[in-house]
């Protein structure tokens, strides 16, 4: 995803179309113990999100994601014997104060592990501070691969760019059964890139054909050479892993030019603004995305029924992934012989098979989380629907 | 075959769109000597502004004829009155200081109200890109075979429209006493001053036209998009300054033929090499030509008298 952070909350966030009218920020704390004496009976989890400002929906998706699974883990006795206790700085959605924030939970709460934040750029702001000083973060939906690339002490549970392509080029090949696909893609951006180029390979690996490789320009609306050459070239499908404000209009002219093929793409679809744009041509084409509210499998329907039964609303694909995030946390916490930095980052770099609701995560030795993404279908009326999950 | 069909439509919608935009650099660059970088974001504001009435219309209204022409008339003199705006306060207090200092504040203007318009408070629309309304219901007009070539009924629409409004433009500057005027200040605007020709009226006039003109492309330009952002005049602008170029800048023929060349060009590239050569074709073929003829395709060569 790219780094803007406004762009990035936004294409992430979208998801499941979270509503506008939002939980108020000063929401209840978490059931923490009233007096907690210092360096006492309970365990600093420290969070950094956008809280007010343009993307503070976001940002408060994540905390009910959080606040919901430290309520459980309290619930359940706690962690050894100690009950969770989180402290929430909000960073206006601003690297700096990113940076400042963790800064504070770090030398002044003291906290044990850090989460957050949703846009690349500002996880990397506080990941620059959290491994330095040996303080264990997770973030919960950065999918930019250089956020963990800063340290061993910062990890992620959700996939990284490139993976979306994977997922679409085995999607295309085993459940759509196509032979030969054309590319059209963004120029100039490093996530549509990083997802055509894994998308490529695995799909000639799997013995399909790249039948047309075009490209396009941010901001560019007529796509109607790229796809008249593209449509000489007789594709079976076409793999448009760029951003909803393009391929709303890629869309809209392919069906203009007769193009009755299925397009396929990455979450920077997921937008109510695609439907906007694309009108009907939209319906019934695919894209990855990390999780799907209709995702039949019980754990994510108990999940869904609770968050709505808690915050009134159905969970986002940001409220699952900080949900999960916590709860990789306070396992690797039960797992840690102590809770000091370096014991409790061993426990988190040793998650394997953790039934996280927006799928299995197990943390690679680059402490990305492997783990499965959805492919939803574009359905009528601004509504996906789940189609399948593909395991890496 | 079809393709090659499809390709030359595809070129030739843009390129109309290019030359009725290029239009408005000529006629300012004729009078002035000044290149409008805030032509590009004048048409944009157009663009907007028949977003909005389209909006406020609504369905069917919208796609009337009645509601068509109420969206062109109302973006085409608001725009016209954006351009006399801007000449006025902007251009006029510095017609006599180094042509530099006009040429920065254009750019100046251009960033204002394209990075102006991202802004989201007011009647402000914001960053996101909008779907524009269909205020031509598309339906097919001609069908090719098995769907090769497909022409619809708005890219009919939209390239009559352009050629309308090019040919009333080519009668006014050739034909009128107002054309007869601006050529004059063209030519000469100290000696046209002292005939008797109203020069700053003139100047304040071609502005306004040429404003009505780009709002006028910029409506065209959303009917075949579908989309409208407040980035749109930048790109658009850029290309329909090349193509003025390219025609001689100046020039009114010259700037429909650099405009539809520009179009035709760029759509070869992309359908018969790579889609990303596009551009740096585009701009090599603006270099050739002007090593080949210095003043564009139909520039008159001025000698310089020593």
């Amino acid at each position: 995803m790219r780094t803007l952070p406004a762009v990035t909350a936004a294409l992430v966030l979208l998801a499941t179309g979270c509503e506008k009218k939002s939980a108020t920020p000063a929401a209840p704390a978490p059931a923490a113990p009233a007096s907690v004496a210092p360096g006492g009976d309970s365990i600093l989890v420290g969070e950094i999100f956008s809280l007010t400002g343009g993307q503070a929906t976001f940002g408060i998706s994540s905390r009910n994601g959080i606040e919901m699974a430290v309520k459980e883990a309290n619930a359940a006795g706690g962690v050894k014997g100690k009950k969770l206790e989180t402290r929430v700085y909000d960073d206006q959605g601003k690297p700096e104060e990113a940076a400042n924030a963790a800064t504070r939970l770090v030398n002044q709460d003291h906290v044990a592990v850090i989460l957050g934040e949703v846009a690349s750029t500002n996880s990397i702001a506080m990941a620059n501070v959290a491994q330095p000083a040996r303080v264990p973060m997770i973030t919960p939906t950065s999918t930019n691969p250089k956020v963990t690339e800063i340290g061993d002490y910062i990890f992620r549970v959700c996939f990284i760019d490139p993976f979306q392509g994977f997922v679409m080029a085995r999607f295309a090949r085993d459940n759509l059964k196509l032979n030969k696909v054309a590319v059209l893609r963004d120029l100039k951006s490093d996530y549509s890139t990083g997802l055509t180029d894994v998308f490529t390979r695995k799909f000639t690996e799997m013995g399909g054909k790249i039948v047309a490789v075009e490209t396009y320009n941010l901001g560019d609306s007529d796509f109607r050479g790229q796809l008249t050459a593209i449509k000489r070239a007789n594709p079976d499908g076409i793999y448009v892993p760029g951003y909803y404000s393009e391929v709303g209009v890629i869309a809209r002219q392919a069906r203009e030019l007769g193009l009755t093929v299925p397009l396929m793409g990455g979450d920077g679809w997921d937008s109510d603004k695609l439907f906007e744009l694309g009108g009907s041509a939209v319906e019934g084409h695919y894209f990855s995305n990390h999780y799907s509210s209709d995702d039949p499998a019980p754990r994510v329907q108990k999940f869904v029924a609770a968050y709505k039964a808690a915050y009134g609303r159905v969970p986002d694909a940001l409220a699952t992934l900080a949900y999960d995030a916590a709860g990789v946390a306070i396992d690797a916490m039960r797992r840690a012989p102590d809770l000091s930095g370096k014991s409790l980052r061993d426990a988190i770099a040793q998650t394997k098979d953790y039934p996280g609701v927006a799928g299995v995560i197990t943390l690679d030795d680059r402490r990305n989380a492997v783990k499965p993404a959805v492919v939803l279908k574009v359905g009528k009326d601004k509504n996906y629907e789940y189609v399948t999950t593909i395991n890496p | 075959m079809g393709d090659l069909v499809q390709h030359l439509i595809n070129g030739l919608a843009a390129g109309t769109i290019y030359a009725l935009v290029a239009l408005g650099y000529t006629m300012v660059y004729g009078v002035l000597k000044l290149i409008n970088f805030a032509h590009g974001d004048v048409m944009m504001v157009g663009t907007f502004g028949a977003y909005a009435v389209a909006v406020g219309l609504g369905r069917p209204a919208q796609s009337s004829l009645l509601g068509v022409a109420a969206i062109f008339l109302v973006a085409m003199g608001g725009c016209a009155l954006l351009g006399l705006f801007i000449e006025r306060f902007a251009y006029r207090p510095l017609r006599e200081k180094p042509r530099l200092t006009a040429l920065i504040t254009a750019i100046g203007i251009s960033f204002t109200l394209s990075y102006g318009f991202q802004l989201d408070f007011g009647p402000l629309p914001g960053a996101a890109p909008r779907a524009f309304p269909e205020i031509i219901p598309p339906r097919e007009w001609l069908v090719f075979g098995d769907r090769t070539v497909v022409i619809w009924n708005w890219q009919v629409i939209s390239l009559l429209i352009a050629l309308l409004l090019m040919v009333a433009l080519q009668a006014l500057v050739y034909r009128s006493r107002f054309g007869r005027a601006m050529r004059a200040v063209s030519f000469d605007h100290r000696t046209a001053a002292l005939m008797g020709i109203p020069v700053d009226r003139v100047i304040a006039l071609t502005f306004m036209l040429g404003s009505a003109l780009a709002a006028g492309a910029g409506i065209l330009f959303a009917i075949k998009d579908t989309v409208v952002q407040p980035l749109m005049g930048l790109y658009v602008g850029l290309k329909a300054f090349v193509a003025a170029v390219i025609g001689g800048i100046g020039n009114v023929p010259g700037a429909v033929v650099g405009g539809l060349l520009l179009g035709l060009v760029e759509e070869f590239v992309v359908g018969y090499s790579s889609s990303s050569w596009r551009d740096a074709v585009a701009f090599s073929f603006l270099i050739l030509v002007l090593l080949v003829r210095p003043s564009g395709l139909f520039g008159t060569v001025t000698a310089e008298k020593v």
